[in-house]
């Protein structure tokens, strides 16, 4: 399916989809409740098959955390970016997508590692690269450190 | 020492736990594998990474674009003129801007050569798991020619940061073609050698075959990319998804296996080397004239978001770019290959014996600053 068609797909899906800033896919921002539903029919349907998800990172915004999901169908050759922007920045939370593809387990723990952003669902949900007792989530644009060189 | 509620609870079912690394031969790098063993039974693998971490994306976001491109060769250090041209083919897809010809032909010139190192030294590695010592000899023989190579033209042998935004860092040294073309010849006739020496011998395929079974289903949900992924039938090759530098001007042929195991992973990796150098004998000889950097005012990518792929040698490597139209990124993601390939290793090794365990994770060929970034 082309840009179009994907987008109109997943508005028939979910009908408050806004299109997002993505020139290159189809993109739309989905409201976080309706992230799991839409990811499971857009995996499941057979005209998308998204079985590859390929990118899931958070970026740190004015509006809040965005959660940015590059998905594709290897079957289809198409690629979709879903985006769910999560206005909490002291406690973010979001469902995890791992039951759905089994990548995103990794790319979530890095997300709460790196972020501080919390996946409902996910069964393993530790810090990746950090050590435990590591204080504050430096991908944040508010993070301070003693030691960070300022730019 | 007191025994803890886990201590009894694991004697009672026979099984102790071990750590692979993060200081050990096979791992590669510092990586370390909590194995659970029953026996010599492997039950369950939890990497733990992050001993190279070092916030390459949170640095990489106070730096300029030329700059950061310094900091993509030391993630896949055997990838790196790939990985320095995913950034570069971002940033210019981002500006809008196309580089002259000639430098889309060294661009994969390079990769390829790089390709065939990693590889080389990926298969010297792999015997050497495998207690084949010799492979290591063999490789590294033929590796040093290309880093001969890459050091006339590029100033260094293993992270070169030649390829930048715009083009390449300064032209192709006069004796590169000439070079170049002696080594297609050259490895030619060696790589019949790697697989008399390996690939036939009775000891290496009984350690190998039906070892470490991914399916298609499981290299496509853990995103497994590469030649790893392709052992498994998954069509991932971006150099034929999205053709992107030179890569619309050759022919040659993606390697795929459906077997899944370990032999798998590994013969697509040999007929790798061999499908680059056709690449490369389709290149070298035709470099076009031209300059090798645009004239271009500032790099800066306008504001918006964009994503780049490139196939490195060990899979799929995604540069996500967020820009909010100055110099710096306002957010940069890497999606490196290693990171999705390591996480499948205790999907596939749990159930094998403890010596499997070496030669599934050299198959998967693992390089671990990639992962922790």
């Amino acid at each position: 399916m082309n840009i179009e068609q994907l987008t109109a797909w997943v508005t028939a899906l979910v009908p408050d989809q806004k299109p997002g800033v993505s020139k290159q896919f189809a993109e739309c921002i989905v409201p976080a409740g309706q992230l799991h539903q839409l990811c499971k029919d857009l995996r499941d349907n057979r005209n998308t098959q998204m079985d590859y998800l390929f990118c899931e990172t958070a970026v740190d915004r004015k509006d809040g955390f965005h959660m940015v999901y590059h998905m594709k169908s290897t079957i289809l050759q198409h690629t979709l970016v879903i985006r769910v922007i999560l206005t909490d920045k002291i406690n973010p939370e979001v469902v995890s997508v791992s039951d759905l593809w089994h990548g995103a387990e990794f790319f979530e723990r890095e997300i709460f590692d790196l972020f501080g952003i919390r996946f409902t669902n996910h069964p393993d949900l530790r810090r990746l690269f950090l050590e435990e007792d590591w204080v504050g989530y430096p991908l944040r644009k508010d993070y301070k450190d003693s030691f960070t060189l300022e730019r | 020492m007191e025994e803890t509620l886990l201590d009894i609870d694991l004697k009672d079912r026979e099984e102790y736990i071990i750590n692979m690394g993060p200081q050990h031969p096979s791992t590669h790098g510092v990586l370390r594998f909590e194995t659970c063993l029953q026996g010599e039974m492997v039950k369950y693998i939890i990497p733990h990474c992050g001993y190279i971490h070092r916030g390459i994306e949170k640095m990489s976001e106070s730096l300029s674009y030329p700059q950061l491109v310094h900091l993509t060769d030391r993630m896949d250090y055997l990838s790196a003129h790939m990985n320095n041209e995913a950034v570069a083919l971002c940033v210019e897809k981002a500006m809008e801007v196309e580089v002259t010809d000639r430098v889309k032909y060294i661009r994969t010139i390079l990769a390829e050569l790089s390709r065939i190192a990693s590889h080389q030294l990926w298969w010297s590695a792999f015997g050497m798991d495998l207690g084949a010592l010799t492979t290591f000899f063999y490789g590294l023989r033929d590796r040093e020619r290309i880093l001969d190579i890459f050091e006339e033209t590029t100033g260094t042998r293993l992270i070169q940061t030649f390829i930048t935004p715009g083009g390449l860092m300064n032209d192709v040294h006069p004796n590169f073609q000439k070079r170049v073309r002696e080594f297609v010849t050259y490895f030619r006739k060696k790589l019949p050698e790697y697989n008399q020496l390996l690939t036939g011998n009775v000891i290496f395929q009984e350690r190998t075959k039906g070892i470490g079974y991914m399916s298609k289903e499981v290299a496509i949900s853990y995103g497994v990319t590469g030649p790893s992924g392709r052992g498994s039938g998954f069509h991932c090759d971006i150099r034929k998804l999205a053709p992107y530098s030179a890569y619309p001007f050759v022919k040659f042929n993606e390697i795929t296996a459906t077997e899944g195991d370990t032999f798998a992973r590994y013969w697509v990796r040999m007929q790798e080397m061999s499908e680059s150098l056709d690449i490369i004998d389709q290149l070298v000889d035709n470099i076009p004239q031209g300059d090798y950097m645009l004239a271009l005012k500032a790099i800066k990518a306008p504001k918006g978001e964009f994503y780049h792929s490139v196939e490195t040698a060990r899979g799929e490597l995604g540069v996500f770019i967020v820009s909010d139209g100055g110099p710096n990124p306002a957010r940069i993601k890497y999606r490196t290959p290693n990171f999705s390939n390591l996480f499948v290793i205790n999907k596939i090794a749990a159930g094998h014996k403890i010596a499997d365990l070496v030669a599934i994770s050299g198959s998967l060929d693992l390089v671990i600053p990639d992962i922790d970034r």
